[in-house]
């Protein structure tokens, strides 16, 4: 019995250890989406689909033509904040009056072209780097070097986004117009300008997303299918538009799917993390921090 | 409101719609007229809801669960689709009221709607995936063939049959739209997409309405995925479940026009006619191709023709009709750029 209990233990440390590595890059995810919802009052409903294209691209730049991973992460993320802007420009500029719905079901038509457009270009095989990182074996624990490198680079592109937020010009003017988007166009900011730089922010991140996670899976054209929802869910529950929520709302979920992951199939995690957020709706409706009314 | 003359243009429609298969035979063209009339029937019962701004991405749930719910009984237990199908609906039904009722009452609107049912369809898929003991996961599932009464296991071999029940399903949807468009639970609806807080000072039950034809239009399309299922034989979770479906949904009945009864059954004969116009003309290379025209369409849909090509048709060759109801002006979220 006493054995028994040693090995659940370690087992459950590993998978607590697990869920707070992966929750990194949900994080990550989630600060993404949030900022474009906060800034723009849109959500991209296709986000997690820019992260499978960058997928796409870490792949072939890696596989194909054999630059060396530090090189074509750099080089993906520029790529992916390039389409953010792009995104912006060709499909929300348009519909910035227009009600939100519309917004929203546009970058729905942008999540069947992105989708099919790598279904066309690349098609449906399973692709990875061919990269094998070591696992980490401490004590009776053992961990992938990847999900430890990934959920650093995640930490430190949160810190680089907070320092680029708080401390730069720029940065003030995008947090100062999620607060009010009337008045800061006549304070002087120019509200396009500054929607154009989040957009492409908002991809950056979701390139780096990519570069972390294509360490860890394989891509295929609906790769973005297997951790979009899940975002939208982190991002609910955070509230939408809550930085400080979503980071929050996204290692909850981690554990909960690793800890679900542990008693049975990685899936069930994910219906079970899917239980609690109609419980926390019943609980929290407006997401875990907020105010109460 | 429906005068003579269009109850008379209904009837006469109809009669040749159910006098078609009897005179023209050719089993491809019928395949494609039923895959038409049940993905129609699909989007009129998602259009339900959709035309008062409940825009649900979550519908592609709903159809995973009425199909793989009802094979799932017949393969593991034997019981009739007769029964299988009644089960799935109500399955489905119980699901949207989980669903619903907190996002309802807690006042879930707008994005948090949409991304709490999109999130919805996508766990549906990854329960279907993950409990692929049983359904055969991403492989697909395949009802058992009935060895004896056909009836029984609603299976049939002929196109006419199937044509038939089809057409009869889609009917059945047509006329609960128009039930639905004549209740008081339109006024209350329409009052609610408008401004919940002046509805419910009028004494409108916001979230039991709300609920009512969530219910309604979640159990219809339950429906419309067990029937596809029947007459496929053939269901996959990416076919029937998933976001990609709860997309496809919207966008026939955008495409078709969201207001007007047969502007999803117009989304369907166009979306379905699209897709298969690519199949053939591209070949094998066609796969993706499809769902490509299709997402850039939708986006150029909703930014330049937002009430449907059925609905513009119909606004065109009527003006001087009736000033457009209120809710179709601004209110209802689909309808227009810029309230």
């Amino acid at each position: 019995m006493q054995a028994f209990l040693d090995i659940f233990d370690i087992y459950l440390l590993e998978a607590v250890i697990n869920g707070i590595l992966l929750g990194g890059v949900l994080a990550l995810l989630a600060l993404g989406l949030n900022l474009i919802f906060g800034v723009i009052d849109v959500t991209w409903i296709c986000y997690a689909e820019l992260v499978m294209i960058g997928m796409y691209a870490m792949y072939f730049m890696v596989q194909h033509y054999g630059i060396s991973y530090f090189v074509a992460a750099p080089l993906t993320i520029l790529l992916v904040a390039v389409l953010g802007a792009a995104l912006h420009y060709l499909v929300i500029a348009p519909l910035l009056t227009a009600p939100p719905i519309n917004q929203l079901l546009a970058t729905g038509g942008v999540l069947f072209v992105l989708q099919s457009f790598a279904t066309v270009a690349f098609g449906i095989d399973f692709r990875n780097l061919g990269i094998r990182l070591p696992v980490l074996a401490f004590g009776e624990m053992h961990f992938s070097y990847a999900r430890l490198l990934s959920f650093l680079a995640a930490l430190v592109g949160m810190v680089v986004v907070y320092l680029f937020m708080t401390r730069t010009f720029t940065g003030t003017a995008i947090r100062a117009i999620s607060q009010d988007r009337q008045i800061m166009a006549l304070m002087g900011v120019d509200t396009k300008r500054i929607y154009l730089i989040t957009s492409a922010l908002g991809g950056a991140l979701a390139g780096l997303a990519a570069c972390l996670l294509v360490l860890q899976y394989d891509v295929h054209p609906f790769v973005g299918l297997s951790f979009g929802p899940i975002t939208f869910l982190i991002c609910v529950l955070g509230g939408l538009g809550n930085f400080i929520g979503g980071f929050i709302a996204a290692f909850v979920f981690a554990e909960i799917i690793s800890l679900g992951g542990l008693f049975s199939d990685l899936e069930w995690g994910y219906v079970l993390a899917f239980a609690f957020f109609i419980v926390m709706m019943f609980i929290r409706p407006a997401g875990l921090l907020a105010r109460r009314r | 409101m429906m005068g003579r003359g269009r109850l008379a243009a209904w009837a006469i429609g109809l009669a040749a719609l159910v006098a078609l298969p009897f005179v023209y035979r050719d089993p491809y063209h019928l395949h494609i007229l039923v895959l038409i009339l049940i993905w129609s029937f699909a989007y009129t019962s998602w259009s339900m809801m959709g035309r008062f701004g409940l825009v649900s991405l979550g519908h592609g749930g709903f159809m995973g669960i009425g199909a793989y719910v009802t094979a799932l009984l017949w393969n593991h237990l034997g019981w009739s689709p007769w029964i299988g199908i009644p089960i799935g609906m109500v399955a489905a039904g119980v699901l949207a009221l989980i669903v619903g009722y907190p996002c309802f009452r807690f006042r879930i609107t707008g994005h948090y709607f949409v991304l709490v049912t999109l999130a919805l369809s996508g766990i549906v898929l990854q329960v279907i995936t993950a409990t692929r003991d049983y359904t055969g996961g991403s492989l697909g599932y395949t009802p058992n063939r009935a060895p004896g009464n056909k009836l029984l296991a609603l299976q049939f071999d002929d196109k006419i049959t199937w044509y038939l029940i089809a057409l009869g399903v889609w009917l059945f949807g047509i006329v609960v739209w128009h039930w639905v468009d004549r209740s008081m639970a339109r006024y209350a609806l329409e009052a609610i997409s408008e401004d919940e807080d002046a509805a419910a000072a009028a004494g409108v039950d916001v979230t039991a309405e709300k609920l009512k034809i969530t219910l309604l239009s979640a159990v219809m399309t339950a429906l419309a995925g067990a029937i596809y299922c029947q007459y496929q034989m053939f269901i996959t979770p990416d076919t029937v479940s998933g976001i990609a479906v709860s997309l496809q949904m919207v966008f026939a009945a955008i495409v078709g026009g969201l207001f007007v009864s047969l502007g999803p059954t117009f989304g369907a004969v166009i979306t379905i006619l699209l897709a298969e116009t690519l199949r053939i003309g591209f070949g094998t290379k066609a796969v993706g191709w499809d769902n490509l025209v299709y997402g850039v369409l939708l986006v150029l849909f909703i930014i330049f023709l937002p009430k449907g090509i059925l609905g513009s048709l119909l606004d065109r060759l009527k003006p001087q009709r009736k000033v457009p109801r209120a809710h179709e002006q601004e209110a209802v979220q689909i309808a227009r750029p810029g309230t």
